[in-house]
């Protein structure tokens, strides 16, 4: 069945089909009711009925039955070309017609009420199950910092003469560490709850992937130190519409699960490259790759890998693909031969090649 | 010396209390409201050297205020936004504020962009010649020069570099680059601005991927940093 033209519909689209319908069938019952009859008719018409009941409102399809038992009657029923029925065979028929195509279309439309509901329930129950793992995750991760937070003010607060210099640059330090791990989990649950909202837009404009790459590395500079990085972008890589925001992001969320999932050292190779009208992104590293049996998982919201360091909220991979997926790509995760992984993200969008820009 | 004076416009009044302590320990003169409504009064009872505006106010919109005060207040106006708020801080950038914070921020930057805000108002940079560490700019006879030797721009790489560098440490939205630099029928062909931009860091730059004149604000414009330190 094809989902566009029986999918939801404006009403004034919905009586047009029926009508359109009911007239195709009756056109039809005319060419053959010499050889079928024409009480085989009626039973085409009730046909037709049933199936628009099963896409349309109540009204239209209600519509559709009055026209089809008319049009039986005057076109079909003896005496033709009148609305008079004959025998009161004809006449029982043509009651019954009518009342089995009222009583379908507001059964089936009874029906589809209730798997509205039930889906509607569905619904409900998963978005109660998705906040439940969020406030288990939010006060798992949240009052891990806040205690610190609380636990050194209270220090430096009542026993502040009986602590060294020391001591208390080290509780302020642990303030300021806690804060901004603080502020990162709120800012990825805040990007989650967006995601999830349904009521995310995406806003684009023409980025250069370079600039974009090189400032998300730089931002990174304190979390990199340690690792060798390899960017490789062609020489006349074309403009791309993304959200310059999100596309930071997602870079920067994978740069940072490479951090957490290698060791030091690592080599980390990120290349952009234009295919036709796609841009292609990858981001690899040579280090110990993932475990067979949980790469399908990762970008599963919460997800966190077994035995995985501290921190985290196991949202960071599965906002960068709803992020990637908001601009209509994919991403996809693969261990390399050998040693590594490799992340591919796919995204067709608009292209401006910035060199056939004329200047003056 | 006189103090400068800074009115705080937030209704927060931790964020208040945590502003006027690191602003009167830096020796400013600090005022604060808690309203929009009591920030104009304010503003127009004491005339302050620069404002903190909070976008999020219960009485009135940040916008509505940034609006009223930009018809007769003429200092400086720092936004303070919240995250993923970049539609909203272009917003402000185009209606008249100077600069913007994104909650949470450092102490040191809040200072930098203020000290940067207050010496910006004492007026636009009107040298003929601007010398910022190995880059000289000279506007009387449109000619750059890196580490004393002349740098071929072309007019419209000129026209921008010019433009940002009159406006040291202040960020410019993408839209406001274009109209100036390209004209108001060019206002939504930003991938010009991508390709300038790219083509002068790699023309001023000691690094073009890692810019020190000309900074990219993501997803809303350019900030250039002569001889200002954030």
């Amino acid at each position: 069945m094809n989902r566009y033209f029986f999918g939801p519909q404006k009403t004034i689209n919905q009586h047009v089909i029926g009508l359109g319908v009911v007239v195709a069938i009756s056109l039809l019952g005319l060419s053959l009711h010499n050889i079928i009859g024409y009480r085989v008719v009626a039973f085409m018409l009730m046909v037709g009925v049933s199936i628009l009941a099963m896409f349309f409102d109540i009204i239209p399809v209600l519509v559709a039955a009055t026209l089809s038992a008319l049009i039986w009657d005057f076109f079909f029923i003896p005496p033709r070309y009148t609305l008079t029925v004959g025998t009161p065979e004809d006449r029982s028929l043509l009651v019954m017609y009518f009342l089995i195509a009222l009583i379908n279309a507001v059964l089936t439309n009874k029906i589809r009420k209730m798997e509205k509901a039930i889906k509607e329930r569905d619904d409900k129950e998963k978005s109660l199950r998705f906040y439940n793992t969020l406030l288990n995750s939010l006060s798992h991760e949240l009052r891990t910092p806040i205690t610190t937070i609380i636990g050194s003010t209270d220090n430096l607060q009542t026993n502040s003469t009986m602590l060294s210099e020391e001591v208390k640059a080290e509780l302020v330090n642990e303030i300021s560490v806690a804060s901004f791990r603080l502020n990162q989990q709120v800012e990825n649950l805040l990007n989650m709850s967006r995601l999830e909202s349904g009521a995310f837009q995406i806003k684009t404009d023409w980025v250069d992937m370079s600039d974009l790459l090189y400032k998300t590395l730089q931002r990174l500079d304190p979390n990199l130190s340690k690792y060798r990085v390899d960017v490789e972008l062609p020489e006349q890589l074309p403009l791309f519409k993304l959200d310059f925001g999100l596309i930071e992001q997602v870079i920067y969320n994978l740069l940072i699960n490479v951090t957490q999932h290698t060791p030091e050292g690592t080599l980390i190779t990120i290349k952009a490259v234009c295919v036709r009208e796609r841009l292609v992104l990858t981001i690899a590293d040579n280090g110990n790759g993932f475990p067979d049996g949980e790469i399908d998982k990762v970008f599963d919201k919460f997800y966190r890998l077994k035995g995985s360091k501290t921190g985290g909220t196991g949202l960071g991979l599965s906002i960068v693909k709803g992020f990637v997926e908001a601009h209509g790509g994919t991403i996809s995760l693969k261990n390399l031969q050998g040693h590594g992984s490799k992340f591919t993200i796919d995204i067709q969008t608009g292209k401006s090649h910035p060199f056939k820009i004329k200047d003056d | 010396m006189i103090k400068q004076s800074v009115l705080i416009i937030d209704d927060e009044s931790q964020i208040r209390r945590l502003l006027t302590i690191t602003l009167q320990s830096n020796n400013y003169e600090v005022f604060e409201a808690a309203t929009g409504q009591d920030g104009i009064s304010a503003v127009s009872n004491n005339t302050p050297d620069l404002i903190l505006l909070d976008l999020g106010l219960p009485d009135q919109s940040g916008h509505d205020v940034l609006k009223n005060l930009r018809e007769w207040y003429s200092n400086p106006i720092v936004i303070i936004s919240v995250q993923s708020g970049e539609e909203d801080i272009v917003k402000a950038l185009d209606n008249g504020a100077d600069d913007y914070l994104i909650k949470p921020f450092r102490t040191g930057e809040l200072l930098a962009r203020i000290r940067n805000a207050i010496r910006k108002a004492g007026g636009e940079a009107n040298f003929s010649i601007a010398i910022f560490d190995n880059l000289t700019i000279d506007h009387a006879n449109r000619m750059v020069k890196k580490n004393n030797e002349i740098v071929k721009l072309t007019v419209t790489e000129f026209n921008l570099l010019s433009l940002l560098s009159r406006n040291d440490g202040k960020v410019l939205t993408h839209h406001f680059l274009l109209k100036e630099v390209w004209g108001t029928h060019q206002q939504n062909e930003s991938q010009y601005l991508r390709v300038f931009v790219a083509q002068l860091r790699k023309k001023i730059e000691n690094d073009a991927n890692r810019p020190r004149y000309i900074i990219t604000e993501s997803g809303i414009g350019y900030r250039f940093m002569g001889n200002t330190n954030f």
